[in-house]
């Protein structure tokens, strides 16, 4: 159970005031923590309990299901443990900037340029931040929910007219 | 240097600033290969994002496979009969083969060895011709779904594969002798593109580019998945660091795939190849062209695909190039929220300037080779 997982037993003593909920499906564990706390709560994570690789970093967008729209996934593995830890955190429409997690794992940079580049998330004290998938003249975000599928100025598909 | 560059190995571009012959700056483009594969999921079902996972890493297109389905099987908990798990991890280890076998060539190829090119490509047909014995396309196999596999393997399957992991071995010594103790490789290879185990982790290197900086770690023991804890092969490790290591890392992975496929050959039984699972499986092809309720119950499937349970689930799987990792969230409905590939190619390429930094511009060339990147992948 999500309980007797070491890294939440250790987060529920250091950062019980940020940790906003956990969660266990298929057996994964996704702790939920507040954006203030982020980049202690991963720092901890990677000195204390050996979280040394950072695997995955990317966002999804709520709009319209979610009070705060985007929410921040940072997935991380111990590769002494071998075990995964899912931590996620809130990020609001209004106040879309998180702390970079460059200064803890230096793979996070492309990963938060790839999330600037399709969410349209900024990150306070990254090095480079700038576009990497799209081309630097791209205007808006194209993994938003509101930005259209078949891009901008353009009438939606409507399968074969013959 | 790049796009159209030949050893960028597709639209790679390179920005570098030089001092004289020596690198001072590198700055990646990439993007050129941008289809927008994980904002099309967002619009399609289940069933329909396997074919666009066949082209992340074109090179591999069953691990790409393996990894989404065994994703998507995790969110529904639907269990694989065991002659499918075994069809799928030859089919991996096969993959696993043609994929360092482009690399192999390629690789040799932009150092200037072009006989191993020509060789690996005549073995790399083998393996095109067995992915078109099961599954009708060379490359972009589209032959996995969500609890099996589309359709049984033909009989000539396991004798075919059974020949091919046979000879390959002797292949793989010529190879050898074409390069490991050829002065111009050892050259070009020993003391290229060095980095160390804690800059690896440091930068998320994953797969034999990580094992080849001494760092023991492979998925299929650690985190194993698809039955692959029923096999025994060994995890070969690195220990320089560079270009040289990672090319002996993958040469003794080729033979241990070889061992790994002999194995599920003799595993491989008779039996079913998807799972009795009607809400999420295709019916039998029979019971299609046969009945209406089976033509009703593929229609049901084919157009609305099956609702998932709320929640989100993260599968990793290595695959030749590192950890390719499927995140899906789900909202309860039949299509995903989100879904989001690891792909490590991208990352594994964030490296690139920690490994090329001070060296030549012509070192840079091997790097690259080394990385074994895709494009395709990178930039989805």
């Amino acid at each position: 159970m999500a309980e007797n997982n070491r890294a939440v037993i250790k987060l529920k003593e250091k950062f019980t005031s940020s940790i906003i909920n956990i969660v266990e499906f298929r057996g994964e564990v996704t702790v939920t923590v507040a954006k203030d706390a982020i980049i202690d709560i991963l720092s901890f994570l990677k000195q204390s309990l050996q979280y040394n690789l950072l695997t995955d970093l990317t966002a999804i967008d709520y709009l319209g299901k979610k009070e705060d729209r985007f929410m921040m996934v940072y997935l991380l593995y111990s590769i002494p443990n071998k075990d995964r830890l899912r931590i996620k955190t809130v990020v609001s429409e209004v106040d879309c900037c998180v702390p970079s997690a460059t200064q803890v794992w230096r793979t996070a940079n492309w990963l938060e340029r790839e999330v600037y580049d399709l969410f349209g998330i900024t990150f306070d004290k990254h090095p480079d931040l700038r576009r990497i998938l799209m081309t630097d003249d791209w205007i808006g975000h194209p993994l938003r929910k509101d930005y259209p599928l078949q891009g901008p100025d353009r009438d939606p598909y409507k399968g074969r007219l013959s | 240097m790049g796009p159209q560059h030949p050893s960028t190995h597709g639209v790679l571009r390179l920005v570098l600033e030089l001092d004289g012959e020596v690198i001072t700056k590198i700055t990646p483009h990439i993007g050129y290969l941008h289809r927008g594969i994980e904002k099309l999921s967002e619009y399609r079902t289940y069933h329909q994002i396997l074919p666009l996972t066949d082209r992340l890493d074109y090179l591999a297109p069953m691990s790409n496979n393996l990894g989404y389905i065994l994703a998507v099987e995790k969110l529904m908990a639907v269990e694989v009969p065991e002659r499918a798990e075994t069809i799928r991890i030859i089919m991996a280890e096969l993959t696993r083969l043609e994929s360092h076998l482009v690399w192999i060539a390629c690789h040799a190829l932009d150092i200037g060895a072009m006989t191993v090119f020509i060789y690996a490509f005549r073995e790399r047909e083998t393996v095109m011709e067995i992915y078109e014995l099961i599954s009708g396309a060379r490359m972009t196999s589209n032959f996995f779904r969500v609890g099996g596999l589309s359709q049984d393997v033909p009989d000539e399957f396991a004798k075919k594969v059974g020949d091919f992991v046979d000879v390959m071995p002797g292949y793989l010594d010529q190879y050898e002798g074409l390069l490991t103790t050829n002065p111009i490789w050892l050259k070009r290879t020993v003391g290229n593109g060095v980095i160390s185990a804690e800059d690896a982790v440091d930068f998320g290197v994953t797969g034999p580019a990580l094992r080849g900086s001494g760092v023991d770690w492979d998925l299929r023991r650690d985190n194993p998945y698809s039955g692959y804890d029923k096999y025994q092969f060994q995890i070969p490790v690195g220990e320089n660091c560079d270009t040289f290591d990672r090319y002996k890392v993958r040469l003794i992975e080729m033979r241990e795939a070889c061992k790994i496929v002999r194995q599920a050959l003799d595993r491989l039984k008779p039996g079913p190849v998807l799972a009795d699972c009607p809400q999420v499986c295709y019916p039998p092809k029979e019971n299609v062209y046969n009945s209406i309720e089976g033509l009703i119950h593929h229609f049901k499937i084919a157009s609305e695909g099956f609702p998932a349970p709320e929640g989100e689930v993260y599968q990793g799987v290595e695959a030749p190039k590192g950890e390719l990792g499927f995140y899906i969230v789900s909202d309860g409905g039949n299509k995903p929220e989100r879904l989001r590939i690891r792909p490590p190619s991208f990352i594994n390429l964030q490296a690139i300037e920690k490994m090329c930094l001070g060296s030549m511009v012509a070192d840079l060339v091997a790097v690259i080779g080394t990385l074994d990147i895709v494009l395709g992948e990178i930039d989805r």
